[in-house]
C-alpha cells in the first residue's frame, strides 16, 4: 500500500560541507552522557550515584510521572558524576567507559508473535521507548496511550541532513522488525514517509503504509507528512519515530540487546572531511572532532542548522540527534549590508530583495549571523510559503504569544512542533523565534490541557 | 571599512552597556545599523538566519517610492512654470525649484517623525524600528506642496502618536500611520488641502488659475482639462507622488519583482476600481460617472494609493484570500466614495482607511473557514 504526498511549500537550504557516504572509524570515547534536558518535561528520578557500575541497558533514571519510562545506559562503565545546576536540577549523568560493552540481556523475541503489551513491556524495560514521541506537544510518548498512528519519516530534507539509507545500511532486518514491533503498538496504521525521488530498501518495508513524499524541506518533516495523512485532532494522539531509532528497538527484538549505536553525520563547511562515524547516542564527540575540524571560530551544533542544540566541541552528542554540524560563528559587521541585493554571492535569501533566488542549485558557506536585528512582527505573507502544514503560522504565533489557549486550539495548536516552524525563524526579517515561541505554547498547552 | 568602524565603536562607547548615556542606546544604535548590520549572532532557534532583516524590506520600498518622488520633484517645477508664466521650463530648473519645494517637506516629516520614534524607543527600550522610514517618505508625497511646513509637523507628529505609538508601536497599528497625517491634516485644515489653489506651487499667487485637480474640475461638472497621456505621465496637478502613474509602475514592479509589495492587493484595487468604474459607466449620470473608467485609475492618486498605501502589511489584511478582498474592496469604495460624494474626491484615501479598519474582519473570516475545517474533522472522528 502507498501514497503519494506533493510538497508544494518549503525551502531547502544547501550549505556546504555535506557529509560524503563514507564511514570513518572513531576511537572509542571515554565519556558518554545521557542529559534529561534532551527529554523536554521530563523530570528525572535518578537510580544511579557516582561510583556504580553499569551494563548497556541498565536503568540510569527514569521518569518521576511514569516509573515505567526508563532511560538506560548506552555504555558500560563506571557512573563519574552527576552534573546538576541550579535548584539541583539534573543536567547530564556522565558515564566513564570500560573498554568493552557488557549487554543487559532483554531476551530477543519475534514482535509479530507477541501481544502488545509483551511488545510494549519489553521496550520500556530495555529504554529504547524513549525514541517514541508524542505528538502533540514533541515529548516522550506516553506508555498508556495507544496512538491512532505511528509515523516515520525515512529521509531528512534537512541542511546537510544524514541519509538514513546509508545510516542503516546493513541493518535492514532490525528496521524491519522495528517496524513489526511499533505496528503492535497502534491501533491505526504504521506510516513510513520515503523519498519519491530515491530508490532505497525502504520501499519495500512491509507492515507500514508508504508515503511517496516529493518537494523541499520540511517534506522529510514527519509533521509534514502527517498533516497530509491523518491530521491531529484535539484529544488524539500520534506517535513519531527517527528511522535510526526504529532500527535500534528493531535490534533489541532481534538479539535481545539494547544497542543505541548509529550513524552520525559530521558535516558543516568547518568539517575537513565531512562523513559518517558509528557513535552511540550521548557519545562525547571531542575525538571525532579534534581529527576532523577547525573549531576555532566555530559553533558546534548536535543535530541540523534549524532546529539543533549548541554545544562545545568537547561536549557531548544529543540522545536523538544523528548529526553534529559545524558551522562558522558570525561575528561580522556588514557595512550597509541592509541594502537591497547586496551580498546576494555569499548570504543565501528566500527572499528575493536578494539575486541568491537565482542562483538555484548553489551551495552556501553559511555563518550563524543573524544578518539583522530582532523587530516587531511587520511582513505578512511570508511564513505561509514555507510552512507545510494546513496552519495560519502568523496567526497561530501571535496567539502562542498572547498565551490565548482557545485561538490557539482554534488555530491548530495540536498539528505542529517548533521543527515544523524551523523555516520561519529563517526567513523572517523580524527575526522572530518561532520554534521558542511555538515551544511555548505547547508548554502551556500541556500545563492547562494536558 | 575597518577605520570607520573602529571610530564610531568609540564615538559610541558612551552608550554602552555601563555607559553614561546607557539609556539612549536605542539612539546611537539606530544610526550605528544604518551603517552596519551588526555583528550579532543567533542564540535561540535556527542558528543560520536568512539575509533579509526588515532594514532591506523598507528600504526596497523608499527605492520604489524613488521614481515617482524625483519626477513628482520635476512636476512641481513644471505645473508652477506653466500655470504661472505660461511656458513650460527645461528640465533641469523644474527639478531644482520642485526640489526646492520638495526637500523641506521632506527634511520636516524625517526630522519630526524620527525624533519622536526615537524618544519612544528610548522610552520603551527597544530599538528604532524601520517602519517610519517609509512613512516618513510617504507623507510628504501625498501632501499639497504649499501646505505650511508647521501644518505638516503637526500632522506628522499625530499620525505617529495616535495613528501608531498608541497602538503600541510599528506592527501594531490598525491604520496605514502616513493616511492618518493626511486625514488629520484634510480635515483640520481643509482650506490647504483642497481646492484650485493648493495643487499647484505659488497658486495663491494669482487669481487666474486652473490649478483644480482632474476630480475636482469632474466634480464641478467641467471635462478633465488634462490629456490621457498627461495624465499616465504625471503632467497634471496634484501632490507630489501621486500624479505620475508612469513612475508608480515602475515602483510597483520593483515591489513585486521583489515580493515586498502583495500583487494580489494591488491586483484586487485594480480590479475593484475598475469594476465599479464600469458600473458607473454604465449608468452615466453626471461628469463624474461618464468619466472612462479606465481614466479613473490614472488620477486621483488611485495607483499612488494601490501600489504604496494599501500594500502596508501592517494595515492591510494579512491572510491571501483576505488580501484579495481587501484590494477589491479598497477599489470598489474609492471610486464610489469619489462619485458619489464630489465633496470629497480624496475618495483613495478614505476607501483604504476604511478598509484598514475592517482588515482584521476581513481576515477574522478567511480564518474562520481554516478553523472549521479543523472542527468538523473533530466531530467526525
Amino acid at each position: 500500500m502507498s501514497q503519494d504526498i506533493r510538497v508544494k511549500k518549503g525551502l531547502s537550504i544547501k550549505l556546504k560541507g555535506q557529509a560524503a557516504l563514507t564511514t570513518a572509524v572513531a576511537d572509542r570515547s571515554d565519556f558518554y552522557a545521557i542529559k534529561p534536558t534532551d527529554f523536554h518535561g521530563i523530570t528525572p528520578k535518578l537510580v544511579v550515584k557516582a561510583g556504580d557500575e553499569v551494563s548497556v541497558g541498565d536503568v540510569v533514571f527514569f521518569s518521576k510521572e511514569d516509573d515505567r519510562v526508563k532511560f538506560t545506559s548506552p555504555v558500560a562503565g563506571i557512573v563519574k558524576e552527576v552534573q546538576r545546576g541550579a535548584k539541583r536540577k539534573v543536567l547530564a549523568v556522565i558515564i566513564e567507559a570500560k573498554s568493552e560493552d557488557s549487554f543487559k540481556d532483554f531476551g530477543a523475541a519475534n514482535p509479530l508473535d507477541l501481544d502488545r503489551e509483551a511488545v510494549l513491556g519489553k521496550i520500556l524495560e530495555s529504554g529504547s521507548f524513549a525514541y517514541v514521541k508524542q505528538r502533540p506537544y514533541d515529548i516522550v510518548a506516553n506508555p498508556s496511550d495507544t496512538p491512532k498512528a505511528i509515523f516515520i519519516s525515512s529521509f531528512d530534507t534537512a541542511p546537510l541532513a544524514p541519509n538514513y539509507a546509508y545510516a542503516l545500511k546493513g541493518k535492514e532486518d532490525a528496521f524491519q522488525a522495528g517496524i513489526n514491533a511499533l505496528s503492535k503498538l497502534t491501533e491505526g496504521n504504521v506510516y513510513l514517509g520515503v523519498n519519491s525521488s530515491e530508490a532505497t530498501f525502504f520501499d519495500k518495508v512491509e507492515k507500514a503504509t508508504i508515503l511517496r513524499v516529493s518537494g523541499k524541506h520540511p517534506a522529510g518533516n514527519v509533521g509534514t507528512q502527517i498533516s497530509n495523512v491523518s491530521p491531529i485532532n484535539q484529544g488524539e494522539r500520534v506517535w513519531t519515530l527517527n528511522p535510526q531509532g526504529v532500527a535500534i528497538i528493531g535490534e533489541l527484538f532481534l538479539t535481545g540487546k539494547y544497542n543505541p549505536t548509529k550513524l552520525v553525520a559530521i558535516a558543516g563547511s568547518k568539517v575537513n572531511n565531512p562523513q559518517y562515524f558509528s557513535l552511540k547516542a550521548g557519545q562525547n564527540i571531542q575525538k571525532v572532532l579534534a581529527e576532523n575540524t577547525v573549531t576555532e571560530g566555530a559553533r558546534v551544533i548536535s543535530g541540523n542548522v534549524l532546529t539543533g542544540t549548541q554545544i562545545t566541541a568537547d561536549d557531548y552528542l544529543g540522545f536523538y540527534d544523528n548529526l553534529v554540524t559545524v558551522l562558522p560563528e558570525g561575528d561580522q559587521n556588514r557595512f550597509m549590508g541592509w541594502l537591497p541585493f547586496v551580498g546576494s554571492g555569499s548570504i543565501h535569501s528566500f527572499s528575493k530583495t536578494s539575486f541568491s533566488w537565482l542562483a538555484g542549485n548553489k551551495t552556501y558557506d553559511l555563518n550563524t549571523s543573524l544578518n539583522g536585528e530582532e523587530r516587531a512582527l511587520v511582513v505578512t505573507g511570508e511564513f505561509e510559503k514555507v510552512v507545510a502544514l494546513d496552519v495560519y503560522p502568523l496567526q497561530l504565533i501571535k496567539a502562542c504569544m498572547a498565551s490565548d489557549i482557545e485561538k490557539m486550539e482554534n488555530l491548530g495548536i495540536y498539528e505542529v512542533i517548533p521543527e515544523d516552524f524551523a523555516l520561519v525563524d529563517y526567513i523572517d526579517p523580524s527575526k522572530t523565534e518561532a520554534q521558542v515561541i511555538i515551544r511555548n505554547g505547547l508548554d502551556l498547552m500541556i500545563k492547562e490541557v494536558g | 571599512m575597518d577605520f570607520l568602524r573602529k571610530k564610531f565603536d568609540q564615538i559610541r562607547k558612551p552608550f554602552d552597556k555601563g555607559g553614561k548615556l546607557e539609556k539612549f542606546a536605542p539612539a546611537i544604535n539606530s544610526i550605528d545599523t544604518l551603517l552596519f548590520v551588526p555583528n550579532h549572532n543567533t542564540h535561540k532557534g535556527a542558528h543560520i538566519r536568512d539575509g533579509v532583516d526588515l532594514k532591506r524590506v523598507m528600504v526596497t520600498v523608499i527605492f520604489a517610492l524613488i521614481p515617482a518622488m524625483i519626477f513628482g520633484m520635476y512636476n512641481l517645477g513644471y505645473q508652477h512654470y506653466i500655470q504661472l508664466e505660461g511656458t513650460a521650463p527645461e528640465l533641469l530648473k523644474a527639478l531644482l525649484f520642485g526640489a526646492g519645494k520638495f526637500l523641506p517637506m521632506l527634511v520636516v516629516s524625517y526630522g519630526v517623525g524620527l525624533a519622536i520614534e526615537i524618544a519612544f524607543a528610548v522610552y520603551r527600550q527597544h530599538e528604532v524600528n524601520e517602519g517610519y522610514l517609509v512613512t516618513g517618505m510617504l507623507i510628504p508625497l501625498i501632501m499639497p506642496v504649499d501646505m505650511p511646513l508647521w501644518m505638516l509637523g503637526v500632522s506628522v507628529v499625530f499620525a505617529v502618536f495616535i495613528g501608531k505609538e498608541a497602538f503600541g508601536g510599528t506592527g501594531m497599528n490598525i491604520l496605514n500611520p502616513a493616511l492618518v497625517a493626511r486625514a488629520f491634516a484634510f480635515f483640520s485644515y481643509a482650506p490647504y488641502m483642497s481646492g484650485d489653489k493648493v495643487w499647484v506651487a505659488d497658486a495663491y499667487e494669482i487669481d487666474a488659475i486652473s490649478g483644480e485637480t482632474i476630480l475636482g474640475q469632474l466634480a464641478a461638472g467641467e471635462q478633465a482639462g488634462w490629456s490621457v497621456a498627461d495624465m499616465f505621465i504625471g503632467l497634471i496637478p496634484g501632490s507630489v507622488g501621486e500624479t505620475s502613474v508612469l513612475m508608480i509602475l515602475v515602483g510597483a514592479l520593483l515591489l513585486i519583482a521583489t515580493g515586498v509589495g502583495s500583487w494580489r492587493i494591488m491586483l484586487g484595487t485594480v480590479i475593484g476600481g475598475a469594476v465599479m468604474g464600469l458600473i458607473f459607466n454604465a449608468l452615466s449620470l453626471n461628469a463624474l460617472m461618464t468619466f472612462p473608467w479606465w481614466q479613473h485609475l490614472l488620477v486621483g492618486g488611485f495607483m499612488f494609493g494601490a501600489v504604496f498605501m494599501t500594500t502596508d502589511p501592517v494595515s492591510a489584511a494579512q491572510t491571501t484570500k483576505g488580501k484579495w478582498i481587501y484590494g477589491i474592496l479598497i477599489g470598489v469604495f474609492a471610486i464610489l466614495i469619489r462619485v458619489f460624494n464630489g465633496a470629497y474626491p480624496e475618495g483613495m484615501m478614505m476607501a483604504i482607511l476604511l478598509m484598514n479598519v475592517f482588515a482584521p474582519t476581513i481576515d477574522h473570516y478567511v480564518i474562520a473557514g481554516n478553523i472549521k475545517k479543523r472542527k468538523n474533522r473533530l466531530k467526525a472522528a
